[in-house]
């Protein structure tokens, strides 16, 4: 909502919601005090949780009531899902995971996303289809500020379900316990072991490391390919982007698709046997030489000053 | 399917901060490997048949040859200069009209995402274009009674759908372990002629659609990203003596954990 009000105005244009759900008018006043002009409400039983194929109804018919310029989604699964599937139906362009947007002199949205695992940035412009989609990153854009009072207009808006529709159901929902550390994504400190760990035993001395520093184990995709630490421990590109104020990168030589999910650590630290790895190029700090003599002298060290 | 540069070969030239891209092999989009290893253990509990299909160069023969040895049963290459340069809307048109002379189905499976375009878009877009249900980022599929339970990897958990066939699936990266050709599956594929090659007219469609100018997006520049020098302090030698300089010169600039 920050970013499409920053873009409305600059294409002095309305920023209008999409409300879709059950009983959830009350949400319609909160979206127009943060910056929304116009509020679509759609509700019906149907809506209660998301699902593909009535959320993907509403949008389509929507857009084909009002044809909006731009269309913007959040850049989570979900949102990926539903954009996904309504770019599609609507045979317009949809520019995924977008960290910024520009609005060109000739009033098209230039639609900014990361490609080559963060390396590059492409600049996706869709000028001769309407609506122009993109989905936004999480974390990357201003929110809105919520402006208690502000007014604006809310429509209720009809849409049709048929049995189609509705043959899709959420069964069950289990949340993530996050025990064991696994949230590597908020630790302070993480430790990420690489395939030049060797085996999944070899771990253990990462968790010693991370206990001592409080911090979290990681893992590069060679190593949870291997079998030897879970998927959801994974960082880059396939896996978890994280930011902490330190980055321990152990046995991992650097490539594009791990800096993609740990390239905007405070301070990144690592230790590989080959100095021409390409971590190296990252790092603020390093150690050339045999992670299985240093991890070992590393705890030996902090245990003794632990004491 | 899709066959794209092996993730992990590609490196940054650290000189002209481009990517190395010469000489890099490929290999199946990762997380389809995936998709095909749930492909085989759905057909090893219930029977079927498994078609694998993609769209791109002659070249990407070699991964569907790979995936008929994992245990797909036969495979189509949609290949045609006319699609060259599709984003995610033709390759969606083109993908369907595919499916659609195929012939009937139950399931399609794909990959959440490639790792050379990660969009995640193309598998809802199919399911979009052919009017079917979808459960994306799935990492387990149950298939009882014509119902589909597909249980979903989301930010705070796991969601299970259900849904009828014939559905549409994608699946999570990394939710099992691809298994490698068999030798029975490898002497299938040295008999050959289980890979059958399609052009864009051969499903029905127009070049309008396709490619370049069937596309809504173009791409119309690429930035270079330039990252932050960083300090660079490496040491070398004995460890004796590389472990103390790193952990007091990270203590000496108050950096956390030591």
């Amino acid at each position: 909502m920050g970013e499409g009000r920053r873009i409305a105005d600059e294409m002095n244009s309305e920023l209008a919601g999409v409300l879709p759900g059950w009983k959830v008018e009350g949400l319609a006043n909160e979206a127009i005090e943060y910056g929304v002009d116009k509020v679509y409400l759609v509700e019906d039983p149907i809506l209660v949780s998301y699902l593909s194929r009535p959320f993907s109804k509403v949008m389509v018919t929507l857009i084909r009531r009002y044809k909006p310029s731009v269309v913007l989604y959040g850049a989570s699964k979900n949102g990926r899902d539903l954009g996904g599937r309504v770019h599609a139906i609507i045979e317009t362009g949809l520019a995924a995971d977008c960290v910024k947007f520009e609005v060109t002199k000739e009033g098209n949205l230039d639609m900014i996303r990361p490609a080559y695992g963060g390396r590059s940035l492409a600049h996706i412009v869709c000028a001769n289809h309407r609506p122009q989609m993109g989905s936004a990153r999480a974390n990357v854009f201003k929110k809105a500020v919520r402006v208690p009072g502000r007014r604006g207009e809310v429509y209720k808006e009809m849409v049709q379900f048929n049995e189609s529709d509705k043959d899709t159901k959420l069964v069950e929902f289990i949340e993530s316990s996050g025990k064991d550390g696994a949230k590597i994504d908020e630790a302070s400190v993480v430790v990420a072991g690489g395939f030049g760990l060797k085996s999944q035993s070899n771990f253990r001395m990462l968790d010693e490391m991370a206990g001592l520093m409080g911090g979290s184990v990681a893992a590069s995709r060679k190593a949870v390919d291997a079998g030897w630490m879970p998927k959801e421990r994974q960082v880059g590109q396939t896996g978890k982007t994280v930011r902490p104020d330190v980055y321990w990168a152990v046995g991992i030589s650097g490539a594009v698709q791990h800096l993609a999910g740990m390239q905007e650590s405070l301070k990144i630290v690592a230790i590989n046997s080959d100095p021409n790895a390409a971590i190296f190029e990252l790092a603020d700090y390093g150690i050339v030489g045999d992670l299985f003599q240093v991890v070992p002298a590393i705890i030996e060290q902090l245990k003794r000053g632990r004491t | 399917m899709k066959q794209v540069p092996k993730a992990q070969e590609l490196q940054v030239d650290p000189v002209t901060q481009t990517l190395k891209r010469v000489g890099v092999p490929s290999e199946i989009n990762p997380p389809d490997s995936n998709a095909i290893e749930m492909a085989v253990q759905l057909k090893e509990k219930h029977g079927g048949e498994i078609v694998v299909l993609t769209m791109g160069p002659r070249v990407f023969i070699q991964s569907l040859e790979r995936a008929l040895g994992m245990g797909a049963d036969r495979a189509f290459l949609l290949s045609d200069r006319a699609l060259g340069g599709s984003d995610t809307v033709p390759t969606g048109v083109a993908l369907s009209a595919a499916i659609h002379k195929i012939g009937d189905f139950d399931l399609i499976l794909c990959g959440e995402e490639t790792t050379d375009s990660s969009t995640g878009h193309v598998g809802p877009g199919i399911a979009g274009h052919l009017d079917i249900p979808q459960i994306t980022y799935c990492v387990d599929v149950k298939i009882n009674d014509r119902k589909v339970l597909g249980r979903r990897a989301v930010e705070d958990g796991f969601e299970v759908w259900e849904c009828s066939l014939p559905c549409l699936v994608t699946v999570n990266f990394g939710s099992n372990k691809p298994r490698d050709p068999s030798l029975s599956g490898k002497i299938k594929v040295k008999r050959g002629k289980l890979v059958t090659q399609w052009s864009a007219a051969d499903v029905g469609l127009p070049p309008e659609k396709l490619g370049l100018k069937g596309s809504p997006t173009v791409v119309s520049k690429v930035d270079t990203v330039v990252l932050p020098a960083r300090g660079g302090k490496i040491f070398r030698g004995d460890p004796k003596l590389t472990v103390p300089q790193l952990l007091s010169a990270l203590k000496r600039d108050k950096v956390g954990g030591v």
